[in-house]
């Protein structure tokens, strides 16, 4: 609970802008059916994440108790309670990338960035996380940095990769 | 718009398109009709994406500009199945299948190829359809082309997937015009019926059945949804129809809502499918503007609406009683049945659900009769499936084959076979709810009741072949993995079940496995079939059931002999140096992440420095000294 406490995006919505984004998407999707997870999904692109003060917020905005919002924000693996990294690594452990080694890459990923598959680096820059399939079978194994796909990976490989982010950084 | 304006969309766009169904002669015939000279279609699907096609499309764009070439037609298409040669790049009239494409080749092919009187650059073809002889066969005729019958993905790869006048081109809504116009509900359903179709999301219930159930049940408002939540981890099937004829799927829906009295459809697509996600919006979009979707449909007097739901990364979301509570906005649990959805569905109405493959086959089905659908397949499972080939295959890609093909007719002939010289081990069908097939059941003709019958299933589509470097246990175990991560958590049998699988898998594959565990997972397995509340759980057992049923003797291996005959299961690994073969070079120690790899003071003779050895306390076991030494002296056992 402290470090709830300490941290600031706990408590506020954000910029202001942030908030009224919020604020417009609760009202504008209110009045349709299950509308729910929509909200919740256009409230993480906002955001990058649903801190637990978005979530009072719909709950407030839906007339639903929190443990509800808090329900469905738990259940789905798209979204997150924690902030991620400006570049979200994502390596595929589908079934047609892991026989293809797919772990093996996300083990030289994990000891590229010092981190572990779900956290984010303490610059803030890389996250780690796994999925199931995107598709490119093809490609296998895979992983995606944002919304680029590398595809044929080795792990000799990921370093570079990893570095032109870095590298853009500068 | 009115059946005349559908009709003469259809007649001004389709010799265009029939330019590229053709064989090459009638082709290069009927393209002199059109006012392109050549077509080149360039593949915009997820695999071909993912391999740099838009740079290809732009540049291509960019080169005939500059050439100034303007009788040449660009085409953004979907899937053309073959995505380990991406990105792919097609030439019509005369079929020439450019792969691999990259920028560079793009602008020889546009200035030695696409140029007035230019030639097919033959050296960037795909290999496979230039003969020895140096003759060119068309792609069609290649292995593998040859054994596929192309249904639900007659459009994919064929078609500009954002242009609603190409769809209709291509036939979509040929099938909506014939139901509204001149078909009641009763003969609707009963050509679907008749037709044999059984639902292709896996479970293989008759369509017509479900849709006859929906229409029996009273109320004035009921549903029609897709499910393109595809959640198996390599199938691919549905998000390619989804990216190559979005259309068939919206008009296989309205189809279904005037049969069954439905006013109301959603498409519960995965949000992990941007591309999919961003032509469904496209697609319908336009088909409301073209009066398609919406009030008053072709002047006919049938209204219908479709509206995308965004799935949030929940497996468990591909039960159909899941998804929909998912798409009421809730966590995605299932409920028990009865209620069936056909008499209490979404929002408590009766309610349809079939996946996008099964939407696929309905436009054909319905413009050429059930007679023609049900010739096709075995006696029990009609027309064809689409597969997504992936794992240790040459092939991997997209293939669709009439039902009864054999698994060693995908595998060996369309597949290519396995990569590397390596020998087969298993067909993974069904994914995390079906089993893997070993090589003695290659034959076994491929049907609903046949997979099942083996101990599998058809599961959607997903084809996982896998070779001798990988573990059968490991394989159970990674699926486990992927279950007891999706279960829901809402029934024992399943959120306990398969979790205590899972531990004992592990245990084996670690090497402490006991003889008694075999017996306890077969028990465990059988309660959770039988008493888990939805499919998730009753066939999350089939892959340990199934690899233990066909390769006993691995488990055992890893539980007498501590041994991992595939050498995966890294806790039974054991890395070891040959000192005769070892030359000193050191390149094992320098890369040895733990530093556990030490010079010993033997010199083998004929070598000048002295050997390696490996601590094994140290040792992590990744393999790693064993591939950088180029002498073979590291042994894994």
């Amino acid at each position: 609970m402290n470090n709830e406490a300490n941290c600031t995006a706990c408590q506020s919505l954000g910029t202001p802008e942030q908030e009224a984004q919020l604020h417009a998407v609760i009202e504008e999707s209110k009045s349709t059916p299950g509308c729910l997870m929509h909200i919740l999904q256009e409230a993480q692109a906002i955001y990058g994440y649903l801190p637990i003060q978005v979530q009072k917020t719909i709950a407030e905005g839906l007339g639903k108790s929190l443990s509800d919002v808090y329900g469905v924000a738990t259940f789905y693996s798209q979204f997150s309670l924690t902030p991620k990294g400006k570049h979200r690594v994502s390596v595929c452990l589908g079934t047609a990338c892991y026989v293809k080694g797919s772990d093996k890459i996300l083990e030289e990923v994990e000891k590229q960035l010092g981190i572990k598959c779900g956290e984010c680096t303490a610059d803030g820059l890389f996250s780690i996380d796994s999925c199931r399939c995107v598709g490119a079978c093809g490609l296998a194994p895979v992983m995606m940095i944002g919304e680029e796909v590398y595809g044929k990976l080795t792990p000799d490989k990921v370093k570079g990769i990893l570095d032109s982010y870095r590298e853009e950084q500068k | 718009m009115t059946i005349q304006e559908l009709d003469a969309i259809r007649a001004r766009k389709k010799e265009l398109i029939d330019v590229r169904r053709l064989v090459k002669e009638q082709a290069e015939v009927l393209a002199k009709n059109t006012a392109y000279r050549k077509q080149v279609l360039v593949c915009g699907g997820t695999g071909c994406t993912s391999s740099h096609s838009k740079q290809v499309l732009e540049h291509l764009e960019k080169t005939l500009e500059e050439e100034g070439i303007g009788d040449v037609l660009v085409v953004k298409t979907g899937c053309f199945g073959l995505c380990t040669l991406g990105p792919i790049m097609i030439v019509y009239p005369e079929g020439a299948f450019y792969a691999q494409m990259t920028p560079e080749h793009v602008e020889t092919v546009v200035r030695r190829h696409l140029i007035p009187g230019g030639e097919i650059v033959k050296e960037l073809l795909y290999q496979g359809t230039v003969m020895d002889d140096g003759s060119i066969i068309p792609f069609a005729e290649t292995p593998f082309y040859k054994k596929q019958m192309r249904i639900a993905l007659r459009n994919c790869g064929v078609i500009a997937a954002e242009d609603i006048e190409e769809a209709i081109g291509a036939g979509d809504y040929q099938a909506l015009e014939k139901v509204l116009s001149s078909m009641t509900p009763d003969e609707v359903i009963n050509e679907v019926l008749e037709s044999g179709l059984r639902g292709r999301g896996g479970a293989g219930f008759p369509t017509g059945r479900k849709w006859m159930f929906a229409k029996a049940s009273a109320g004035d408002v009921k549903y029609v949804c897709c499910n393109a939540d595809e959640g198996d981890p390599g199938a691919f099937m549905d998000r390619s129809v989804l990216e190559g004829d979005p259309h068939c799927v919206l008009e296989a829906m309205t189809i279904a809502g005037y049969a069954i009295g439905a006013h109301q459809g959603y498409i519960y697509v995965r949000a992990e499918y941007p591309i999919a996600v961003q032509r469904l919006k496209i697609a319908i979009g336009q088909a409301r503007e073209h009066g398609l979707l919406g009030k008053n449909i072709l002047g006919l007097g049938f209204d219908f609406d479709i509206d995308i739901r965004l799935g949030a990364g929940a497996f468990v979301c591909g039960e159909e009683t899941a998804l929909m509570t998912s798409i009421e906005g809730n966590r995605g649990e299932p409920r028990p049945r009865p209620p069936f959805p056909a008499v209490k569905g979404l929002f408590e109405k009766p309610t349809i659900l079939n996946n996008v493959e099964t939407w696929a086959n309905i436009n054909p089905i319905i413009m050429k009769g059930a007679k023609w659908y049900s010739s096709i397949g075995t006696e029990r499972s009609k027309g064809t499936k689409v597969f997504a080939l992936g794992g240790k295959i040459t092939n991997v890609g997209l293939v669709e084959v009439p039902m009864g093909t054999t698994l060693r007719e995908i595998i060996e002939e369309i597949g290519g076979g396995i990569p590397n010289g390596k020998a087969f081990k298993a067909a993974q069908t069904g994914g995390p709810s079906g089993g893997c097939l070993p090589a003695s059941e290659l034959d076994t003709q491929i049907d609903f009741d046949n997979l099942v019958a083996k101990g599998s299933m058809m599961g959607s589509g997903g084809l996982i072949v896998l070779d001798e470097d990988d573990c059968m246990v490991d394989i159970s175990k990674f699926y486990l993995e992927f279950t007891a991560d999706e279960s829901c958590g809402k029934c024992t049998p399943c959120r306990i079940g398969t979790k205590r699988l899972l531990q004992l898998l592990t245990k084996i594959t670690e090497g402490k496995g006991t003889p008694e565990d075999l017996e306890k997972i077969q028990e465990l397995a059988e309660h959770m079939k039988a008493s888990s509340l939805c499919a998730l759980g009753q066939s999350a057992p089939n892959p340990v059931l199934s690899t233990l049923h066909h390769f006993r003797k691995e488990y055992e291996d890893h539980i007498y002999n501590h041994h991992c005959e595939a050498g995966v299961c890294k806790a039974l690994l054991n890395f070891t140096i040959d000192k005769e073969k070892c030359i000193g070079c050191g390149m094992c120690a320098k890369n040895c992440p733990a530093s556990a790899i030490t010079r010993t003071d033997y010199v083998a003779p004929g070598h000048k420095l002295a050997s390696f050895e490996i601590d094994s306390a140290k040792c992590v076991k990744c393999g790693v000294c064993q591939s950088n030494c180029k002498f073979k002296a590291v042994e894994r056992k």
